[in-house]
């Protein structure tokens, strides 16, 4: 039994667990097929005068925003945002943060103490005011370059994470055996990489929440994603005025951020839980 | 020179004042650094089919000795030739394919293997990294080996946290057996395992050295296991060996005192017999700051210890009974 | 070393073990780590309990402390009596007084039994404090005189060491010092000196023999290196798979050994004044606790069992006064002479 089955078990027995990628599931989905659920497109304004503000009944599920679009179809495509920014952006910062972790562990000691010091000082400055000075500077960022910008502020703790584990596993009986072997970077990698991976998949499954809700942020600050494509940050933004007559407009993309992001921790726990080898 | 031998065949492994000094961060806020002399200008050979043992307390440099011998630590100084080759002076590629030939095994059974790999891949290891045979060939040696070391056919698939320690050590016997080495580092490979199992692995150790010719530098701390396995033994203190020779003179006549007062120290089990110990006063010596003269001096019982001896460190010489030691009051 | 005392035949045994059995809870099933143990201790005394990893001997030292809960459970039934009280019935916090008081333990492992942020001073007081009523000036004084007597040099200073500062052998006298502070009557030590030099093991052992004499109290030293036990212990219990199969003086253990484990140890210890060939494995391994073999525990692995010993489980044979082991060659002593298997042969002394 491959160590990864004994994850996959311990994980499928923990309900909360299933819960939560049960959720995520149902939000990707969601989010995927935004364009076949969506019952209007995101933009469309039937009658801003007469259908704005509409509050949540038939023909509009979750109600109308002051400009008369369908909040449902917006939320849906939101999330495609959403998701596609936090898996986005965490995918690229763990990929990025651990080459670098592992050039650092492996490395000898000029490398790992140019780049560990390189990463101390990165990881001193503010990551959400460098997002917004760069985004203010920079006007109507496209998605994919948001992505990187969001994944470039985030990587640093990862690859310290990385380090650290490469530098433990490195002096291990096994590690000196492979290399007593004559083996190669590549064959101490190999066996390095499944340990890392647990830890890697735990890191960057748990950022994504943190991200999704980065990206809220910013297009709450009309720093993201700019109106009219719908953000779940930006929905906030411009539902905000009509907070206390139309509380739905905020409530709707509020709680699909809250929901979400319990949804990605608790299966981010979960895994970190699972992964924890206790194979002895 | 020593005791007359018949001409020796060429030894296989030559060593020549190896000496390891690491270097490591200390006092407040690591801004100091210490340099641990772990390994003191150390000598000796090892010949083909031959046993040679190396015994020491913990923190006397014999670990460290291994892997540099293997080249697995950077020496900073003294040679290390194997079959002729100059070790330390080889580039990466020449390196790699010498290690095929000079093998490890670990006294931790635990930490020795890859939880994450079976027993099979880990075996494999050095088949694949030499590319000594492929596919189901190579699948056919791994077999074999398991079978040579003992352990049953299906332990390919299996884990090592399915196997106990002993077998554990049988696969770690077999991974270093893949790539057919003549020349074995053993690094206290039973320290960690019952009487009984203990026996299994030595016997095991001992019958693959007939079958396979191979040699071995086999270090312990247990001098009964030691003087079991190797007809040769050396004795390290403090980074340096200060006794060597054959097994049988050395343990009835030690002529080093740290050597005399480590054999008065092993418990026999024999209720009858009763040891006279000697008694070493003081701690083991700091790596970092070594005594003068004679390493073992500020400990040393002979009663003929003089300030030569604080001031003076003696070399190997030869002795009475045809070992070497480095004392200036035996003989 | 120590001169073994004639086993005498003695007032009540300080200490009184019968039927004692332990059970765990795996994840494989219920593993009965100690199954039904008796022994006997008598004041004064050095008892050896000799066995290998799985044998069940350290779950034995915590079950006499009540130390196995929660993760273990003794069996009822089990019986552990100090001068005729019995332990297992005490309310906790009489225990509590037992422990450390009248009877004390040692462990393996000096680096980790210590606190690390208190210094051994403090440990050694903290004990006295526990039992006794006394003020901290009082508590600190004998805990330097202990200190003093356990062989650290310059006690006084030293108590204010914290234990990173000091070696494992002082540690471990230190460790001692905590153990022996309150005079008990019963020492249990835990392989005491395995993960020791081998200079500073003799040290310790020499220590404790001292200590022992010097108050008169019994040790239960519990390890598995058979050199240890025969220097310093007047009798011995062998374990395997959570049973005793061997008790002796131990003098009668090493000459005539009874047991085909016991027989099985001694051949495969290798011995540093006469050098073997080929040492005497025993062949196979020690069974898993969740899964002992039917009958006699030891019948696998044996070079002489026949069809009894894989039916029926042997009781405690006598082999001689005082020497009992647990094994049906006992009952049929003919059954020895029949050729056993190739693993038997190779004895100590012959060479190969």
């Amino acid at each position: 039994m491959t160590p990864w089955r004994h994850a996959a078990r311990r994980f499928l027995a923990d309900r909360v667990a299933l819960a939560g990628l049960a959720a995520v599931a149902l939000i990707a989905l969601a989010a995927a097929l935004a364009p076949a659920l969506a019952p209007y497109a995101p933009n469309a304004m039937p009658d801003p005068v007469r259908l704005q503000h509409l509050p949540p009944g038939a023909g509009h599920l979750l109600g109308t925003d002051a400009y008369s679009r369908d909040i449902l179809s917006r939320l849906l495509y939101g999330a495609r945002v959403s998701l596609a920014v936090g898996i986005g952006a965490a995918l690229a910062s763990v990929i990025v943060g651990a080459a670098v972790g592992l050039a650092a562990g492996l490395g000898g000691p000029l490398l790992d103490g140019a780049l560990m010091r390189g990463v101390d000082v990165l990881l001193a400055l503010p990551r959400i005011f460098l997002l917004m000075i760069v985004l203010a500077v920079w006007n109507d960022v496209p998605l994919p370059v948001l992505i990187v910008l969001i994944a470039a502020s985030g990587w640093f703790e990862t690859s310290r994470l990385v380090r650290q584990h490469a530098r433990a596993l490195a002096g291990s009986d096994f590690v000196t055996a492979a290399r007593a072997l004559g083996g190669r970077t590549r064959h101490i990698l190999g066996h390095l990489l499944p340990h890392l991976a647990s830890t890697i998949i735990v890191t960057a499954t748990l950022d994504i929440g943190n991200i999704i809700l980065i990206e809220a942020g910013l297009s709450y600050l009309g720093l993201g994603v700019r109106p009219p494509t719908p953000s779940w940050g930006n929905m906030i933004l411009e539902g905000r005025n009509a907070l206390f007559t139309a509380p739905w407009e905020v409530l709707a993309p509020g709680l699909a951020l809250v929901l979400t992001v319990i949804a990605f921790n608790l299966v981010g726990d979960a895994l970190r839980d699972a992964l924890n080898p206790r194979l002895a | 020179m020593s005791a007359p031998a018949p001409a020796a065949p060429r030894p296989l492994l030559e060593v020549t004042d190896l000496t390891v000094h690491l270097t490591r961060r200390a006092g407040v806020l690591g801004a100091r650094t210490e340099i641990v002399q772990a390994v003191n200008g150390v000598s000796f050979a090892v010949g083909p089919h031959e046993t040679l043992g190396l015994v020491g307390e913990s923190g006397c440099g014999k670990t460290t000795l291994a892997r540099a011998v293997l080249r697995l630590i950077e020496p900073t100084g003294g040679t290390v030739t194997f079959d002729g080759t100059d070790v330390l002076a080889l580039p990466p590629a020449p390196l790699r394919a010498l290690r095929r030939r000079m093998q490890i095994v670990f006294q931790d059974p635990v930490s020795s293997l890859n939880p994450r790999m079976t027993i099979g891949r880990a075996v494999r290891e050095g088949i694949e990294i030499h590319h000594l045979a492929e596919g189901a060939d190579a699948d056919r040696r791994v077999e074999r080996l398991l079978d040579e070391v003992g352990l049953p056919r299906d332990a390919v698939h299996r884990f090592p946290h399915e196997f106990s320690g002993g077998q554990r050590q049988r696969a770690g016997i077999a991974r270093a057996l893949a790539v057919e080495p003549d020349f074995i580092v053993c690094d206290e490979p039973v320290s960690a395992l019952d009487v009984s199992v203990q026996a299994q692995v030595l016997n095991l150790l001992a019958d693959l050295q007939q079958r396979r010719g191979l040699s071995y530098l086999f270090i312990s701390h247990d001098l009964a296991v030691v003087r079991h396995i190797a007809p040769r033994v050396a004795v390290m203190y403090a980074g340096r060996l200060v006794e060597t020779g054959a097994a049988a003179t050395l343990y009835a006549r030690p002529a080093h005192p740290y050597t005399g007062a480590l054999l008065s120290a092993v418990p026999v089990p024999d209720p009858v017999t009763r040891r006279h110990r000697i008694v070493l006063e003081g701690d083991p010596p700091s790596p970092v700051r070594p005594p003068s003269g004679c390493p073992f001096h500020p400990r040393c019982p002979h009663p003929g210890k003089d300030e030569r001896c604080r001031t003076e460190r003696p070399p190997l010489a030869p002795k009475a009974g045809g070992q070497l030691a480095a004392c200036w009051k035996t003989t | 070393m120590t001169a073994p005392t004639p086993a005498a035949a003695p007032a009540a045994p300080l200490l009184e073990v019968k039927d004692l059995s332990v059970t765990y809870r795996t994840a494989a099933g219920p593993a009965r780590a100690v199954d039904g143990i008796a022994l006997v201790i008598h004041a004064g005394e050095t008892v050896g309990l000799v066995g290998e990893s799985g044998c069940g001997k350290s779950v034995t030292s915590l079950a006499l402390l009540r130390l196995v809960d929660p993760d273990g459970h003794v069996a009822l039934g089990s019986s552990v009596r100090l001068e005729g009280r019995e332990l297992l019935a005490l309310p906790g916090k009489e225990m509590r007084q037992v422990r450390g008081n009248h009877v004390a333990i040692v462990f393996q492992e000096p680096a980790t039994a210590l606190n690390p942020v208190l210094t051994i001073g403090d440990q050694v007081a903290e004990v006295v404090r526990t039992h006794h009523k006394v003020a901290a000036a009082e508590a600190w004084r004998r805990a330097v005189e202990m200190l003093e007597l356990v062989g650290i040099p310059d006690a006084a200073p030293a108590a204010h060491h914290y234990p990173h500062q000091l070696s494992g052998g002082m540690r471990q006298r230190a460790l001692i010092a905590m153990a022996l502070v309150c005079h008990p009557k019963l020492l249990i030590a835990d392989e005491p000196t395995t993960a020791l030099d081998v200079t500073i093991q003799a040290e310790i052992l020499e220590l404790l023999t001292d200590l022992q004499r010097r108050f008169g109290m019994a040790v239960l030293l519990i390890t598995h290196n058979l050199g240890i036990v025969a220097e310093t212990t007047q009798r011995t219990y062998v374990m395997y798979a959570g049973e005793i199969v061997e008790e002796a003086p131990t003098p009668a253990l090493f000459a005539a050994p009874a047991h085909p484990y016991t027989e099985g140890l001694l051949a495969a210890v290798p011995r540093l004044d006469a050098p073997q060939g080929r040492l005497t494995a025993i062949p196979g391994q020690v069974p898993p606790a969740t899964a002992w073999p039917a009958g006699c525990r030891f019948h696998p692995r044996c070079a002489w069992a026949w069809e009894r010993c894989a039916a029926e489980h042997p009781p405690l044979l006598e082999a001689a006064p005082g020497h009992t082991a647990r094994c049906w060659l006992l009952a049929e002593p003919g059954r020895r002479a029949a050729t056993s298997t190739a693993e038997a042969g190779g004895s100590r002394g012959a060479g190969a």
